[in-house]
């Protein structure tokens, strides 16, 4: 099921929608230490205190899991506002624990909205991004754990 | 106006469609373009074990019994290596994943699903897959797509704007989280530009283009130009901007100094 919704031009709320079977097969490219994924599953930090899922005018911080890859570690974070993904970033991760997130990766289709004041009229960002299948991962895990 | 965004590939792909018709039309073509993403995936990806590409890469499959897409793109991998002397290549040394034409296969696997759009009827559309871009028509009456370009160093500003009438727009660096682009000739890293962008009339060729001239460096933004209907934006370590003649063409404005 694909989620669609029609905008209008002031609009910048986008909905980031799950397609049935999108699961990451287990990757032979992730090292051993993927056992750090359990380490911060889905941990929803609440501007509005409580559970995970997304309320009427609650703004929600959604963290994905922690992928170990031989480049490092890799995860994602949401921020869910009245049930949408505004923005998703990546949160850079130090050797031996966590750092805020750092506005390094912003998805380029949600950051046409936060470039607008730097240049008018943006239709659509081009950036070099990480693909790769531990993005993916967190990205999944943060989206499950947002109830999206 | 309407917009649907997918996790695919490894990232988001989004598409938004202008043209003015029955919206189920548009979710008609719109599914069937993530349709064909999948289906190509499950072919193509190095990340999913029974692609036929992963299959090749553990020698389990010879590249003449692969399917025809899988042969034209192993094809155009090998001659993307040879014209840029190796800088770009799709056999790797890494034993994890032997064979991964992913720079290639991404813009060729939206230019490939973006027919279902078309066979629609729809012509006015603006695909963003995890940043790069493949557009036909106008976002609107009297206007162009507009697509701005990251600056490498700062993810929350623009480093370019480009207009385009139709055609892709792929962006190639190293900015991003991860060495995951090397030169195929030396294993090294290049460090002259911190990303390049090219634009063309395809996504697939544009994407590869992008990859093989952030790998060669100096050379590579006059590899790009001798390539009809392409043109390069380099974004240097130094905060400057370099272009060859067609994509200045399309430049509309740039944060820096431009060489």
């Amino acid at each position: 099921m694909i989620a669609r919704i029609g905008l209008g031009l002031a609009s910048i709320a986008l909905a980031c929608a799950l397609v049935l079977g999108f699961r990451p097969p287990d990757d032979a490219a992730l090292t051993a230490g993927a056992g750090a994924d359990g380490r911060s599953s889905g941990t929803a930090n609440s501007a509005g205190g409580a559970a995970a899922g997304p309320t009427a005018d609650a703004t929600q911080v959604v963290d994905g899991t922690v992928i170990q890859t031989r480049f490092g570690p890799v995860q994602v974070e949401i921020t869910v506002s009245s049930g949408r993904v505004v923005r998703v970033s990546a949160v850079e991760l130090p050797a031996g624990g966590r750092s805020g997130a750092i506005s390094r990766f912003v998805s380029p289709i949600l950051a046409s909205e936060a470039l607008s004041a730097q240049s008018a009229r943006i239709d659509v960002v081009s950036g070099a991004t990480y693909t790769s299948r531990a993005y993916a991962t967190s990205l999944q895990a943060a989206l499950d754990s947002a109830g999206l | 106006m309407s917009v649907t965004v997918s996790p695919r590939m490894g990232t988001i792909v989004g598409v938004d469609v202008r043209d003015a018709i029955d919206g189920d039309v548009i979710a008609e073509a719109v599914n069937a373009f993530f349709a064909d993403l999948e289906a190509i995936e499950d072919r193509f990806s190095p990340w999913r074990p029974g692609s036929e590409i992963s299959r090749i890469g553990r020698g389990e499959l010879r590249p003449s019994d692969a399917s025809p897409d899988v042969r034209w793109v192993l094809a155009a991998c090998d001659e993307l290596e040879r014209a840029t002397g190796g800088a770009f290549r799709a056999w790797r040394r890494d034993p994890g994943r032997p064979l991964d034409p992913s720079a290639l296969v991404k813009g060729w696997a939206v230019d490939r699903a973006a027919r279902r759009l078309v066979e629609a009827g729809l012509s006015n559309w603006c695909i963003n897959a995890g940043g790069d871009v493949l557009a036909r028509g106008a976002p609107g009456p009297d206007r162009r797509w507009r697509v701005g370009v990251r600056h490498p160093v700062f993810a929350d500003r623009l480093g370019a704007v480009l207009e385009i009438d139709g055609g892709a727009v792929a962006t190639s660096g190293l900015y991003e989280r991860g060495p995951h682009i090397v030169d195929g000739r030396t294993g090294d890293l290049p460090q002259r530009f911190w990303s390049v962008t090219v634009i063309g009339p395809e996504l697939g060729w544009a994407d590869a283009y992008a990859t093989a001239a952030f790998a060669l460096g100096d050379e590579g933004l006059e590899w790009v130009h001798d390539h009809p209907a392409h043109g390069a934006v380099a974004m240097t370590a130094d905060d400057r901007l370099i272009t060859t003649p067609l994509a200045r063409r399309h430049l509309t404005s740039f944060s820096g100094s431009s060489a």
